[in-house]
Parts: C-alpha cells; sequence; structure tokens
C-alpha cells in the first residue's frame, strides 16, 4: 500500500478535472513536438528583439504628444466614416443593380450566346481538350492565360526583390531572422516527420496527376502546380532547409522559372502569329481523351505547373527566411 | 497582314521575353537586355505608327486561330501606336537619365529584379494601349499595378514600405471595383471584347431596366481607373510614391503609368459605351467637376509643400486633373487635348522628376527650399532642364505645356457655355497657382549663393544623364513647336478609335 | 428595384461579401486583417462569377461520353475567368503579405494607423528643423 502516490496518478476523474482547469498535460515529457528551446538561442533572439525595438524608442516615446493623436484622430475618424458611408452607398447601388439582372440559372442571359456555344460544340473538335474550360483559358483566350502568368511572375519578383537577403546587406536583420527561425518552427518533430514522409510522396504523384490530366478532367496547370508546392512546403516544414536545400536551390528555381515561361511565351507567340496571319500550325487537337492530346495544352500546363509550384516554394521560403 | 501590322504584337511579346530572360541575368545584362528592348519597341512603334498614319485606318489582329467574339484581339491605329511611341521614347530616356541613381540605389544582386520591373512594365502599359478585350485589360492591370509597387519600394529605405503599403491599399480597391464592373458588364452583355459589348449595349440603350446597371457599371470602371491613375480625391497616395523612389522610377511612374490608366478609361468611353446612353452624360460631368477640382486643389498642396520631389508630385495630381477636364468637356477637341496632354505631361514631368534628381544630388541629397539655394549653379544642365520644365508647364509659349493649355482652352469653347467658363477660370487660377510654385522654386535654384557653393563637391554627373536631360528638354520643345502635326494625329486617330 | 431582388440570392451574396471585403480593406488598421479583406472582397467576385455562369439543369463543362451540344453544359467562360483571377488575387496577396513582413520588421507593429502616426511625427521634426533653418535671422 503506497499512501505517497503522486497526486496526478490518483484517478481519472482526478486528473481529467485537473486536465480541464489546465494544471495537468498528459503529453507533458512525453512526446517532444519541439525541441527543447535553446536558451541560449532564446536570449540571443530576445536581445537582438529589444536591441531592434530600442532604435526607436526615443520617438515612440514623443509618439503619444497630444496634439498629433488628436489631429490624427480626427482625419481616421473621418476617414471611418467616409468609408462607411461610401460602402453602404455601394452596397445599396449593387443590390439595385443585381435586382435588374437576369434571373439566377436562367438560359436566356446575354452571357449565354454564340460565344459559349462555340466553346462548347467547337471546343473538342478544335482545341482536342476535353475540359472545356482549359480549352478556352489555354486556347482561345490563350493570351489572357499567358498575361496571368506574368502576373504570378512579377509578384514573384517584388517578393524577391522585397524579402530575399543577399549576403552583404544589414547583417542585423538577417541574424534576427536565423535566430527566429531556429526558435518559432519546429524541429525533429516525430508525428510531422511521419507524416511528410507518408503524404510528400502521394502529394506530389497527386499534383502531377492533376498537371497532366488538366485538359482532361478538372485540374490543370494552376491547381496541379500548387498541389506540388504545396507537398514541397510540407516536406521543407518538416525536414529543414538542410534537406530540401540539397535539391531546390536557388539556381534550380530560377532555371525551372525561366525555361519554363520561356517556352509558354514562344509556344505562343508562334500561334498567335500563325493564327493573326493565316499560316498553317504544325499543332493539331490529336486525339480527344488520350493523355498526349490537346496540341499545346498539356505542354502549357506543365509549365504553369512547374512556375507556380517554384513560385509558391520561394514565397514561403521568402516570408520565412528570405533565401534558399 | 504585313510585316509592319505584326509589329504591335512583336512589342508586346518581346518585352515580357525580355523580362523572362532578365531573370536568370546579373545587373548589367538585364540593363542591356531592357534598353535594347525599349529601343527595339521605339523602332517598332515609329514603323506602325508611320504604316496606320499613311493609311488613316485602324485594323485588329487577332491573338490566336479564332476571329473576333471568341478570340483574344489587340486593335492598332494611329492614336494607339502615337501612344506606345511616346511611352516608350519617355521610358527610355527616363531610365537613361535616371541610370546612375539606380546603380546608387539598388543593390547590384537585385538590379534584374528592378529592370523586370520595367520590362513588364512597358509590356503592360503596351497591352492596355492596344487591347481590345476588357479581361486582358484587367489581367494587365494587375501587371502594371503590382510592376508599379515594385517601382515604388526601388529605393528600399523607411518611407517606402508605408507608401506602397498605400498605394497597393488603393489600387487593390480599384482594381476590386474594376473587376465587379467588368464581371456586371459581362452579365448584361454577354461579351469581353469591346466592339461586340458596345453593340450589345447599343441594343440595350432603350430599355428601361438597363439604365440602372449600364450608369453602375460605368461608375464603377471609371472610379476604379480614376482611383488608379490618381484622380483628385484619391491622390492621396501620390505624393509618397513618387517622393521617395528612384528618379527613374519616379520618372516612368508619374509620365507612363497613370497614363495607361487614362487610355483604358478614354477607350471604354469611346469604344464601349454607346453615345446614346444616358450613362455617358453623367460620366463627363463627374469627371469633369473632379478634373476642375484636382487642377485647383493639386496645385494648392503643391504650394504647401516644402520638398521639392514631393511638389513635384502634387502637381501631377493637377495636371491629371487637366486630362480629366478634357474628357470631362466632352466633345471630340476636348478628348483630342487630353490625349495631347498625355504626353505632353509625360515629357514634363520625366524632364522635372529627372532634373530634381540632379539637383538634390548637388545638394546634399536634400530638396527643401534651403538647400536648393543656387543648385542651378552647381548641376547647370539640371537646372536648364527644371527651368525649361517648369516654363513649360506654366505655358510659356514655344513649349509643349502651352500647346496643351490653348488647346485645353479652344476644345473648351466647344462645349456647353457653363463648363466653358468653368474650364478657362480654373485654367487660368490652376496657371496662376501654378507660376506661383515653380517660379518659385526656379528663383531658389539661381539665387546667388557664395562662390564655393557655386560648385558640385565631388559630384559628377554622367554624360548619359546629361544627354536623356537634353533629349527630354528637345522633346519639350520639339512636341511645342511641332504641335499641329501631332495635334492631327491624334484626332485622326480618335475618329477611327471607336 | 428590378424583379430579380428575390431569386437572385447567390448575386446578393456575393455583393455583400464583396461590400465587407471592401469594408476591411479600408478600415482595419492591422496590415493582416487587411489582406483578408482583400481576399473575401476577390472572392466574392468569383463567386459572383460562378452564379453567372450557373444554368439550372445542366453539367459542368467537361465532355461525357464526347457529346458536344451545348444545351448540356452550362458556360465555360466565368469558370476560365476565375481561374484566371485567382492567379491574380494570390500574386497581389503574397506582395501584400511581403509587404507586411517588411513593415512589421521596421517599426515593430502591425497596425498601420499607429505606422503612419510615427511617420507624421517625424515629419513634423523634420518640419521644425527646416523652419528653424529659414529664419531670416539665420540667413548669411
Amino acid at each position: 500500500m503506497e499512501k505517497h502516490r503522486p497526486k496526478t496518478e490518483y484517478s481519472r476523474r482526478e486528473r481529467f478535472t485537473r486536465w480541464c482547469v489546465g494544471e495537468y498535460d498528459p503529453s507533458a515529457e512525453r512526446l517532444e513536438t519541439r525541441a527543447p528551446a535553446d536558451e541560449a538561442a532564446r536570449l540571443e533572439l530576445q536581445r537582438l528583439q529589444e536591441y531592434a525595438a530600442n532604435a526607436d524608442r526615443g520617438i515612440h516615446h514623443e509618439l503619444y504628444e497630444l496634439g498629433l493623436r488628436r489631429r490624427v484622430g480626427l482625419f481616421t475618424r473621418f476617414y471611418r466614416v467616409a468609408a462607411v458611408l461610401f460602402a453602404l452607398f455601394l452596397a445599396g447601388v449593387l443590390l439595385l443593380t443585381v435586382s435588374y439582372l437576369p434571373r439566377f440559372g436562367d438560359v436566356s442571359a446575354p452571357e449565354n450566346n454564340e460565344v459559349a456555344r462555340r466553346y462548347i460544340e467547337k471546343g473538342l473538335e478544335e482545341t482536342g481538350a476535353v475540359n472545356i474550360v482549359a480549352g478556352m483559358i489555354l486556347d482561345y483566350r490563350a493570351f489572357d492565360t499567358f498575361g496571368e502568368s506574368c502576373v504570378l511572375f512579377v509578384a514573384a519578383c517584388c517578393v524577391l526583390f522585397l524579402l530575399r537577403v543577399d549576403g552583404q546587406e544589414d547583417p542585423r536583420s538577417q541574424a534576427l531572422e536565423d535566430m527566429s527561425d531556429r526558435f518559432f518552427e519546429p524541429r525533429h518533430d516525430a508525428i510531422l516527420q511521419m507524416s511528410a514522409r507518408l503524404l510528400v510522396p502521394v502529394i506530389t504523384v497527386f499534383g502531377i496527376y492533376v498537371v497532366l490530366n488538366g485538359h482532361l478532367s478538372p485540374g490543370g496547370g494552376f491547381s496541379g502546380g500548387a498541389i506540388i508546392g504545396s507537398g514541397l512546403i510540407l516536406y521543407l516544414t518538416a525536414f529543414g532547409f538542410a534537406r530540401t536545400g540539397r535539391f531546390m536551390t536557388e539556381k534550380l528555381v530560377k532555371i525551372l522559372t525561366v525555361s519554363a515561361l520561356s517556352f509558354y511565351c514562344a509556344a505562343k507567340s508562334y500561334s498567335f502569329y500563325t493564327g493573326a496571319n493565316h499560316l498553317s500550325s504544325f499543332i493539331t487537337p490529336g486525339t480527344p481523351g488520350a493523355i498526349l492530346s490537346a496540341g499545346l495544352i498539356v505542354y502549357l500546363n506543365i509549365c504553369v505547373g512547374i512556375v507556380v509550384a517554384c513560385t509558391i516554394y520561394s514565397f514561403y521560403v521568402m516570408f520565412r527566411k528570405g533565401g534558399f | 497582314m504585313t510585316l509592319v501590322q505584326n509589329f504591335p504584337f512583336f512589342s508586346i511579346i518581346l518585352s515580357m521575353a525580355a523580362a523572362i530572360v532578365s531573370f536568370v541575368l546579373r545587373g548589367r545584362g538585364s540593363r542591356c537586355v531592357h534598353l535594347a528592348m525599349v529601343t527595339a519597341v521605339l523602332a517598332m512603334s515609329a514603323a506602325t505608327l508611320g504604316c496606320t498614319a499613311a493609311t488613316g485606318e485602324s485594323y485588329t489582329f487577332m491573338m490566336g486561330h479564332y476571329p473576333a467574339p471568341w478570340g483574344n484581339e489587340i486593335r492598332v491605329g494611329p492614336l494607339e501606336s502615337a501612344m506606345a511611341l511616346c511611352f516608350s521614347l519617355l521610358m527610355l530616356l527616363s531610365v537613361l537619365g535616371g541610370l546612375a541613381h539606380i546603380e546608387r540605389d539598388i543593390p547590384p544582386s537585385k538590379v534584374n529584379l528592378f529592370y523586370i520591373q520595367l520590362d513588364l512594365m512597358l509590356s503592360s502599359l503596351l497591352a492596355l494601349i492596344y487591347t481590345n478585350d476588357l479581361f486582358t485589360a484587367y489581367v494587365f492591370i494587375e501587371i502594371c499595378t503590382i510592376a508599379a509597387c515594385g517601382l515604388i519600394m526601388a529605393r528600399r529605405i523607411g518611407r517606402v514600405y508605408v507608401s506602397a503599403v498605400r498605394y497597393m491599399v488603393m489600387s487593390l480597391v480599384g482594381s476590386g471595383l474594376f473587376l465587379i464592373g467588368l464581371s456586371l458588364l459581362y452579365a448584361i452583355t454577354g461579351h469581353l471584347l469591346m466592339s461586340p459589348a458596345k453593340q450589345a449595349l447599343a441594343a440595350l440603350v432603350g430599355q428601361k431596366s438597363s439604365a440602372v446597371p449600364l450608369t453602375v457599371i460605368f461608375v464603377l470602371l471609371t472610379v476604379s481607373l480614376g482611383i488608379k491613375s490618381g484622380l483628385y480625391p484619391f491622390h492621396t497616395w501620390i505624393p509618397d510614391a513618387y517622393g521617395y523612389t528612384t528618379p527613374a522610377a519616379a520618372a516612368v511612374l508619374s509620365s507612363l503609368v497613370c497614363k495607361g490608366y487614362i487610355l483604358l478609361l478614354v477607350k471604354l468611353m469611346v469604344r464601349v459605351l454607346p453615345a446614346a446612353s444616358p450613362a455617358a452624360g453623367r460620366i463627363t460631368d463627374v469627371l469633369f467637376v473632379l478634373g476642375v477640382t484636382g487642377m485647383i486643389w493639386g496645385s494648392v498642396d503643391a504650394i504647401r509643400e516644402r520638398d521639392v520631389r514631393r511638389m513635384t508630385a502634387y502637381s501631377s495630381v493637377a495636371q491629371i486633373g487637366y486630362i480629366y477636364m478634357g474628357l470631362g468637356l466632352g466633345t471630340q477637341w476636348g478628348m483630342v487635348a487630353a490625349m495631347f496632354h498625355v504626353i505632353s505631361h509625360g515629357a514634363m514631368k520625366a524632364l522635372l522628376f529627372i532634373c530634381t534628381a540632379g539637383l538634390t544630388e548637388v545638394s546634399g541629397g536634400r530638396g527643401d527650399r534651403m538647400a536648393l539655394r543656387g543648385a542651378g549653379y552647381r548641376h547647370r544642365i539640371a537646372g536648364i532642364g527644371f527651368a525649361i520644365g517648369s516654363m513649360s508647364m506654366i505655358g510659356i509659349p514655344l513649349l509643349t505645356g502651352f500647346v496643351s493649355k490653348y488647346t485645353f482652352a479652344a476644345a473648351a469653347t466647344g462645349a456647353a457655355p457653363r463648363r466653358m467658363v468653368a474650364a478657362w477660370i480654373a485654367l487660368a487660377v490652376s496657371t496662376t497657382l501654378n507660376a506661383v510654385y515653380f517660379m518659385r522654386t526656379v528663383l531658389v535654384l539661381y539665387t546667388s549663393v557664395e562662390p564655393s557653393q557655386r560648385r558640385a563637391k565631388d559630384y559628377r554627373p554622367s554624360r548619359i544623364e546629361n544627354a536623356a536631360t537634353i533629349g527630354l528638354i528637345l522633346l519639350n520643345i520639339a512636341l511645342g513647336v511641332a504641335s499641329p502635326p501631332v495635334l492631327e494625329t491624334l484626332s485622326r486617330g480618335l475618329a477611327v478609335f471607336g | 428595384m428590378g424583379a430579380s431582388i428575390l431569386t437572385n440570392y447567390e448575386e446578393i451574396g456575393a455583393v455583400l461579401l464583396f461590400v465587407i471585403g471592401l469594408v476591411n480593406l479600408l478600415l482595419q488598421p492591422n496590415l493582416v486583417k487587411k489582406i483578408i479583406g482583400l481576399d473575401i472582397m476577390d472572392s466574392a467576385v468569383y463567386l459572383f462569377l460562378a452564379a453567372k455562369g450557373y444554368i439550372a439543369g445542366r453539367a459542368a463543362p467537361i465532355y461525357t461520353g464526347g457529346v458536344t451540344d451545348a444545351s448540356l453544359y452550362i458556360n465555360p467562360i466565368p469558370a476560365g475567368l476565375v481561374l484566371t483571377g485567382i492567379v491574380v488575387s494570390v500574386s497581389v496577396s503574397a506582395l501584400m503579405m511581403a509587404l507586411t513582413i517588411c513593415l512589421y520588421r521596421q517599426y515593430h507593429t502591425l497596425n498601420l494607423d499607429e505606422i503612419m502616426m510615427l511617420l507624421r511625427r517625424q515629419e513634423a521634426e523634420q518640419l521644425q528643423h527646416l523652419a528653424a533653418e529659414e529664419r531670416p535671422g539665420d540667413l548669411p
């Protein structure tokens, strides 16, 4: 008979009530979700953060000067009232407009005209794509879609411009980044690593499937690329930069993006040029339903997939650390 | 289809390809690619202008194998190619003028990213000029917005992030309104191409049920483009955005970016909105009132500003007001005057921003009146350039600004009497205010200072910078002296624009 | 007020969401909430477009069994526009996030109002400095 058992082991009920009020944690000391915080690293991080905050302390202090507050407060209040009024007005106007639109699901609505009809009736014959939407955006309205890839590209360039840390500039912020990355991100998390090991191959294969079947079934370059990109992000979160750095280097990402976009640009220029000048083009729709059919659509989907996967991965990498 | 008729398409694709290739190049390589690309676009636009001005007709170019209501297309006429020519010329001169500053302001490892933004900026502007499809316009508006944000952040010092965020918030509100307006327009017409949409709208004009949606849609589209181009009550992002970035970017932003949106608005007004609809009259009313207010308040704000860079930015607000006032007159000549002012304001503003950069550079990097005293002696060419730009802004004869103001005043005679008087008064007041703040600055530049302060310390303006400044001065004089053929081309272009 | 106000639930929902997103984008001082507002606004437009593409009783625009009859499928155009639009809004959100990160690093707050106050304060100091310099007594 033991009289001095530790309190936590008294009874299940006792433990449950203690768990409810947050005094007891069954997973404590059994499950390591992150490496024990390196005390030295934590202190260093705190010191750096304080240093960074102190730099503006003098101004922060004076910020609370009354006059300034009042002026800014007045302006803010005016701005708020104006914005709310504007929004209410806009809501009213838009509701009024909606009330004049054709009924929801109406066949005779103006947008179900000869344009949509041709996309559906001739789409298979002219583009070879079973997925009408893929045929439309990558063949009939391909210029828009090329522009869309360029939007993604220019946004990626902007993010790189803002966040990429290049060796020589501002060592203080880089140190801070490294520190916070080490401190806030989990390391050697068994659950995460195990699930990543199981999931990442599946995710990647599924992403490739979605990209390759973009002209046959729902999906396409963008959705597939986003899936592959998120698989890469999961891998990075589980295993850290040291492992991903072996294959996803900055150079590889650059080369992949540029070659995919250049192919896209060249292919579409060829098709626009031949189309506008009424030349015959060697691109044929092929057998509908086959994986290598629908002319260039499958290759364009692959290009878009590569660009999107690389871009999404580099967005994440830039947000987290500022380098690959 | 002749080879020359392919040139607009080539110039759009070429600028995009230049951006893509620059991603793997280093700074110097991307600079060469950019300059070569802009020169090529310039040459091609000149050839297109020659071709279209000779025939006086516009033509459509299919982007792909499918004709009008099914595929994308671009449309080229004298007005479009004249704008493309002037935009590429201004971009070339602005970048050359700010070349030295680009090298100083931007870390070498990121220079190629800066040139990518410029390349894509040019491609989006060209696409906005040429496109005949509303959704293509939306996509390229977004490219233009993001690239402009990249240019605003070019100098990565303190305030630029705040100005970039303010710019982005305003511009995203604009994008959202444009997108919903576009969706509503699609819902009532069923077309995204401009010419079929106009036919569908023309059939709707008489019906009572379509009057409200039509007005709402065009107000939404106008407001969204107004926000993006810095029309008066939505101008709050302009001074910060133009005032703190690197001079080449400021020149490009103020002389080109707003103009792309304005051209799109003109395109919507002429090519999509049926003239018979009541919405047309209401929109010109709103544009006129906002334009006139902008002309005066922008100048008042500029007078109150101490920093010469921000002052120049505020004067942009006033000049955008002129353009909208011209559009708001609601006459053909008002539109021609507005189009001429698009070109002429581009030439003046690029010159002013490039010269301002040179002048602040020799004044210890400061742009206030105290520091700028005698700067005209320290940097002769920038001083002369600033003086000429200011005189042009005020409207001294033989310079381009005079022709704009004269054309506006002449165009106002064709409008309704009340509008004519309002336009004249606004022109007079705004010109006086312009004279106040620009002459004040020019006098400060040439205040006599001690001989020791008449020399720039360890600063030598580069030859390219001087050449670009002289090029811009000559452009201002050329547009002022040889304006009749330009106006003639613009009015003929506008006649076949719709 | 037109007749369709009682039937167009989807469009009404989309329009209201659009305005909610817009108000958030304009009014929230917190930058992250601004980005959320932006995303709501964009998604509302996509909801609107998707609703416009729907035709009662028809299938998704993917050929089944090789039938190419236009009376079987819904309108594919809005779907294509939504696809393009999503990519645009992803890019813009990413750019806004990057800007937010930069601002946070510099000012240690996500509140745009506070950042603006700080900047105004700095500006006022600079102005005082300039005014002191420009006083006529100091001129040589």
